[in-house]
């Protein structure tokens, strides 16, 4: 089977490098699947007489800072004046634009090269032009911002005079093309702002929910309160006389439930009401009355997820994923052993912008208008479920208000489209947040048997891990899988890692840092657990463990998907690792800290999605369990350059108030339904929870890698270790209201 | 039945029930999308606007209760962008995603216009009923002590 990115991100969170990982062996897929063009500036550059310079965007933008990171390193080796430059984002046209996805923290790493390189091989042309007008040798030319310069002669000329004598020149191999020194560097590693935030704080129509066609209806869809139930009847007669509404529409979906639901299943049945504004069609829902068939998911309830995994925690693990140096035997041996059970659970995305998309279907052809973060794989999945043509369907890439990873899936697209194509006429579909949180691709939660043990001296001998997850017994539930490599692979000297799955009759997906989330919490908590267990400081402990390479990554053996990056940085880097926690130690003062109680400092570090990060939450918890995170110190290592300082750190803030967040989520069902639907069941960080955070970086010699991923997982453990210091309790299972504590 | 509204500064008619949220007027009737949607129930400030100069979430605020009011949304709060608050946000490029952001605009707008000089315990108390997913709460805080302490240069001349 030829491997796209959908096979890829189902399978994402099977390394270390997790969902990265997936995108570079798509693309080498993609490339011997489909020869790709080599990108040309001109695709890219458009330069007007008066000098500006107009940068295409080629990712989406759902608040990473895209708009910004791509074109600065265009910009950047263009050698032109960031001022000067105009980005206006790219519809979507892979053969045109190449990769144009927003996941994974990938766009950073997929990016540095090509974007710099397209922007060399335009200045080049520009080189060139300058150097056929004035009758000398290329090499004798050279640039300033915005400017060729001729130094023997003292000619110069602006790209607003080259710029179409340039564009109509062959572009240069961009392999060929020579890239300036970083020491060089006017635009990358110097903070340039959001290029969409004047039009943010004045107001002006950006994101997907501003979209305005003339003639344009309005729809909202009524689903069934358990994962794909049909529609057996429904009073669509009544409803259509209710005010404003044009039409009322079943939609018989092309999901089907199983005991695995896979990543992009298709359309859910439902009852699509259009209407003339998007109040009437939500007022005409609260009239209509379907007679639902719930099929096999109306049997699922959290206790049910919970007896089943307690159940299967109990029996021998189903599956192997990993083990080496005899856990069993290790942990029989050991001086001291610890047994504990994790359970964290599902939580939706929440993104602020609720899902929606536009769609207008007019004589065989279809214009979307979509912030999702994968495009071509909502273009894909319109075309098959509508049985149109691909090349009949143009996208347009709009802003988003929020992605997280729930925009790489690309339901609410196809809702869009097919409602438009029934009706012949251009319309706004808009869920609400309450259909935002009931039909989630939500991320699976899970249950994980720990052992490990510490021999007399102190140091971990044994770590044993059983995951309880979902899925049919051969493929999990998307983002529900777990990398072969899950730390402490490769430390511990005696290591088994462990399966069971369970069925769910449910759409799980990727949310910011899949799997890492959470894998993160569990492991960074039971290191703390066993250096506790040990007497040991948690710092010092889990620096020597990684001072203790027992394992060396084999090619052959944990690679799952056989397509290591040349430069090795999907593998855990020891070295790395302990550079950022030495780092946040330092900053955060870990090593002198107060010990007082009911206040505490925890310490946990993670290298996930090509990076590293640590964090030392500082927490106070008062008699009630009430708890306040006082600060927070971060550091991360992406390698050897930050693109874009100020957004970075933004990332950086983002990821650890996004990670509290998750500590006080949760997502349950009774009979099939989900029991919350908006912020007050489901709630995030607000202002007065918010800690000061400090960012820090490390910079290291490795090629830049991605940054709205690697921040989150750490602040979790991190903030749960904390609590244990303050309190002496050992949160084993999230929400934290779930054991005993709360948000202040 | 006509309503009467006056939206930053203009006087303006609208035929929808009295019921109608303020919210769904302003964005799908008179295109005024910048007040934006996010919970329906007064829970995450998206929908923020200011109505005689008080922050008030628009979504759960029937059109037919501010037919005597001053509506602003972030389209008027000020000619030319040029609020001390939104000078401070572009400034401190506060936006990731941008979507909470009028919201979170309005509140430190209508915060300042009664406490222009705000602790720090009165900014989180202010702008807690504003959610921001991203996270850019930092940033939040930063930004609107700098259009206080321009507000206040700014009194001084």
């Amino acid at each position: 089977m030829p491997m796209n990115r959908r096979t890829f991100l189902k399978t994402s969170a099977l390394v270390g490098g997790g969902f990265t990982l997936g995108l570079y062996k798509a693309n080498v897929a993609l490339a011997q699947d489909e020869p790709q063009p080599e990108l040309q500036p001109q695709a890219f550059i458009h330069i007007a007489p008066d000098g500006k310079v107009t940068i295409m965007a080629r990712a989406s933008e759902s608040g990473q800072g895209m708009r910004n990171m791509l074109p600065m390193l265009i910009a950047e080796e263009l050698d032109v004046d960031w001022k000067d430059v105009i980005v206006q984002q790219a519809e979507l046209n892979e053969k045109k634009y190449g990769i144009q996805f927003s996941g994974g923290s990938a766009n950073t790493p997929m990016g540095w090269d090509p974007m710099r390189r397209v922007g060399a091989a335009g200045r080049m042309m520009l080189i060139t032009a300058a150097a056929q007008t004035w009758g000398v040798p290329d090499a004798e030319c050279t640039t300033q911002p915005g400017r060729v310069v001729h130094g023997a002669s003292g000619k110069s000329a602006g790209y607003g005079e080259l710029g179409a004598k340039a564009a109509a020149l062959p572009a240069p191999a961009l392999k060929s093309v020579k890239l300036k020194d970083p020491k060089d560097y006017r635009i990358i590693g110097h903070s340039q702002k959001g290029v969409d935030t004047q039009a943010i704080v004045t107001g002006k129509p950006l994101f997907g929910i501003d979209v305005t066609l003339p003639g344009m209806l309005y729809a909202s869809i009524e689903k069934a309160p358990a994962y794909g139930g049909k529609v057996k009847t429904a009073n669509l007669d009544e409803v259509k006389k209710l005010p404003g509404v044009r039409h009322a529409l079943v939609i018989e979906g092309t999901v089907k439930q199983g005991p695995v639901i896979g990543w992009e299943p298709g359309m859910e049945p439902g009852v699509a009401i259009v209407a003339d504004t998007w109040w009437q069609a939500q007022q005409a829902r609260k009239q209509l009355k379907v007679d639902w068939d719930l099929g096999i998911a109306a049997a699922q309830s959290s206790e049910g997820f919970a007896a089943k995994a307690a159940e299967l925690l109990k029996a021998p693990p189903a599956a192997t994923l990993r083990q080496y140096g005899g856990p069993d035997d290790a942990l029989k041996a050991g001086a001291k052993v610890v047994e504990a059970t994790y359970e964290y659970p599902f939580i939706a995305h929440v993104t602020m912008e609720p899902q929606g998309a536009t769609a207008h279907w007019k004589d065989g052809k279809l214009e979307m208008w979509s912030g999702s973060t994968l495009p071509i794989d909502g273009r894909g999945l319109v075309a098959k479920t509508l049985g149109i043509k691909e090349s009949d369907i143009t996208t347009h890439m709009v802003r988003s208000g929020g992605s997280f990873g729930r925009r790489l899936q690309n339901d609410v697209l196809v809702e869009a489209a097919w409602i438009s194509k029934q009706i012949d006429a251009p319309v706004k579909l808009l869920w609400s947040r309450e259909d935002d949180v009931l039909h989630d691709p939500f991320r699976p939660g899970g249950t994980m048997g720990m052992k490990g043990a510490v021999d007399a001296q102190g140091k971990l001998t044994a770590w044993h891990q059983h995951f309880i997850t979902f899925g049919d017994g051969k493929e999990t539930t998307s983002c529900g899988d777990i990398g072969r490599d899950s730390y402490p692979a490769g430390f511990v000297p005696a290591y088994g890692l462990y399966s069971t799955m369970q069925p769910l009759t449910l759409r799980t997906g990727a949310q910011r840092a899949p799997g890492d989330n959470a894998y993160c919490w569990v492991s960074q908590s039971f290191v703390d657990e066993m250096a506790h267990a040990a007497g040991r400081d948690p710092l010092e402990f889990q620096l020597e463990l990684l001072s203790n390479k027992q394992a060396p990554w084999k090619a052959s053996g944990e690679d799952q998907v056989k397509d290591h990056e040349p430069s090795g940085q999907d593998v855990l880097i020891p070295e790395r690792f302990k550079g950022v926690l030495e780092l946040v130690a330092e900053k955060s003062g870990w090593a002198n800290r107060a010990k007082t109680p009911g206040r505490g400092m925890g310490i946990a570090a993670w290298f996930c999605h090509l990076g590293y990060f640590a964090e030392v939450a500082d927490v106070s918890v008062d008699a009630d369990g009430k708890v306040t995170v006082n600060h927070v110190w971060a550091a991360g290592d992406v390698g050897s350059q930050i693109v874009n300082p100020a957004a970075a750190e933004s990332m950086g803030f983002g990821g650890v108030i996004e990670g509290m967040s998750h500590l006080g989520q949760e997502i349950t069902w009774v009979g099939g339904k989900v029991q919350q639907s908006n912020f007050h069941n489901h709630p995030v960080i607000r202002m007065k929870q918010v800690p000061k955070i400090d960012v820090y970086w490390r910079k290291t010699d490795y090629s830049p890698t991605g940054l709205g991923e690697p921040t989150l997982p750490p602040i979790l453990p991190a903030v749960t270790n904390a609590i244990f210091a303050a309190t002496g309790k050992r949160i084993r299972t999230l929400p934290l209201q779930k054991s005993g504590f709360r948000w202040a | 039945m006509p309503i009467k509204l006056t939206i930053n500064n203009v006087a303006t008619t609208v035929d929808v029930p009295p019921d109608t949220p303020l919210l769904w007027v302003l964005r799908d009737v008179l295109q005024y999308t910048g007040t934006k949607f996010g919970c329906g129930m007064g829970l995450c400030g998206a929908c923020t606007v200011m109505i005689d100069g008080r922050a008030v979430r628009s979504c759960i605020t029937r059109v037919g209760s501010v037919t005597e009011d001053a509506i602003t949304t972030i389209e008027g709060l000020s000619p030319d962008g040029q609020h001390p608050v939104q000078v401070a946000w572009e400034a401190i490029d506060v936006p990731q995603c941008g979507y909470c952001q009028s919201g979170q605009i309005m509140s430190a707008a209508a915060l300042l216009a009664h406490t222009p000089h705000p602790t720090d315990e009165e900014i989180d108390s202010a702008m807690s009923g504003n959610i921001c997913r991203c996270g850019t709460y930092p940033r939040i805080r930063q930004a609107i002590r700098e259009a206080a302490e321009a507000g206040a240069t700014a009194g001084k001349q």
